[in-house]
């Protein structure tokens, strides 16, 4: 396929990996910030490339791993409604809520469907009238121009069957709250290429600028990736901190207009809980009052007034998404908790660093 | 969750259209790239055109690449 075979070619690959070999920035960790990093490196075996003394671990980027639990069973607590349909991205299926999953509630009579896109949501509301259809709304910047233009269509149609649980997260702010807790050290970030595509490399110009670390914003191929490790040794090596851009193919400096656009007019900015991190201030968006309609907080109220808070659990996911455990070190990982029967989102979603762990790493 | 294919443009319909990766098409909205024209490739998501895949940049890294292989060989 075009721009991606180019993108692992094998040739490339192996002179990269030379180069990798190479560099001595001394002891080096770098983590890799977005989930479709975490599986792409797994799969290709980045971690056995790089030089001594530097190690690549996992960060907060798998939307998925980093939903709140409370999020999760309010959605679940949605489903149990009358009539009502629950429309979610396939990776939620299995993470365990409080009580149940997604997967666990479809097999108990709720109506689930997966849906590839929020805007396939929009089409099942329309196609069924008498259901309430209920998105799940997960990811980052990526994904929230999707919900973004579904929840404006659902207004064009005056739809009123569709409405979304927004549990939307943005990527900066996580990042500035992690660097600044200083509780895991880190020498250089591995910067989401396709957030970036959305929100512009210079939304990361403090991480040089407050944390003097340096960072690349990459691709998801072999040679997109590596590339920004390299540069990251290097930075380390001569001392520098930028955020360069090795995904100039699709990445640009500033932000996509009509995606700002697009979000500033549906969404505003707003607190959000993430598993494992906690509240972070201003790392959320809410709907805006105008599409209050189609807000599942606003419409469901007494789902929430009803919702018990989520009890303690022997899961470590937390700590393995702030980058202070590796997953290995969980005493629960592949003993009580393996993909077949997963106690934490990490080991569920296909991106979360203990399922990466366990299907690629666990040999070693 | 972040995965976006690039897939070309081989149908134009105001702000939706066709794309095509390896033999599979899908019908995606351009709403966030106005300037794409047919044969583009850009980046899916979700349904969404994300970003237009720039072929000069992406020559410009590969050849960039390929040149420095080349010293080491």
């Amino acid at each position: 396929m075009k721009y991606i075979d180019e993108f692992r070619h094998q040739g490339l690959v192996q002179d990269l990996a030379r180069r990798l070999a190479a560099l001595a920035p001394g002891p080096a960790t770098v983590m890799e910030v977005c989930g479709t990093h975490t599986m792409a490196a797994a799969r290709f075996g980045l971690k056995s490339l790089l030089p001594p003394g530097v190690q690549l671990i996992s960060g907060p980027g798998c939307p998925v791993c980093v939903t709140a639990a409370a999020d999760l069973d309010a959605f679940l607590a949605l489903g149990t409604r009358p009539d009502t349909v629950l429309a979610s991205f396939g990776d939620m299926l299995r993470v365990p809520g409080s009580h149940n999953s997604l997967e666990g509630q479809r097999a108990q009579g709720a109506d689930v469907r997966v849906v590839y896109s929020p805007l396939d949501a929009v089409e099942l509301a329309r196609q069924t009238p008498d259901k309430a259809v209920v998105f799940f709304g997960v990811g980052f910047e990526t994904t929230m121009p999707a919900t973004a233009m579904a929840i404006r269509l659902a207004a064009d149609y005056s739809l009123n069957n569709f409405s979304v649980l927004c549990a939307h997260k943005t990527m900066p702010t996580a990042l500035r709250a992690l660097l600044a807790s200083g509780e895991v050290r880190v020498s250089g970030l591995l910067l989401p290429g396709h957030v970036t595509t959305i929100i512009g490399a210079a939304a990361y110009d403090f991480i040089p600028g407050e944390f003097g670390l340096p960072c690349a914003v990459t691709g998801f191929e072999p040679v997109d990736m590596m590339l920004g490790l390299e540069s990251i040794l290097r930075q380390i090596e001569s001392g520098q901190a930028i955020v360069a851009n090795v995904y100039t193919r699709a990445v640009q400096l500033q932000p996509n207009p009509r995606a700002r656009e697009l979000l500033d007019e549906v969404f505003a900015a707003s607190d959000a809980h993430w598993r494992g991190l906690g509240v972070i201030p201003g790392s959320g968006v809410t709907i805006r009052e105008k599409y209050a309609r189609w807000d599942a907080r606003v419409r469901f109220p007494e789902v929430w007034e009803h919702l018990a808070p989520p009890p303690p659990s022997a899961c470590r996911c937390g700590e393995v998404l702030r980058g202070v455990l590796r997953p290995y070190q969980c005493p629960l990982f592949g003993q009580a908790c393996s993909p077949a029967k997963p106690l934490g989102p990490c080991m569920v979603s296909s991106e979360g660093a203990c399922a990466a762990a366990y299907r690629y790493e666990r040999a070693g | 969750m972040c995965l976006a294919i690039p897939m070309r443009i081989v149908a134009l319909d105001g702000v939706t259209a066709v794309a095509e990766v390896d033999g599979v098409s899908r019908r995606v909205r351009l709403d966030l790239l106005p300037e794409v024209s047919l044969g583009d490739y850009v980046l899916i998501h979700a349904g969404l055109a994300i970003a237009r895949v720039d072929a000069a940049h992406a020559e410009e890294t590969l050849s960039l690449l390929r040149s420095l292989a080349d010293e080491v060989y």
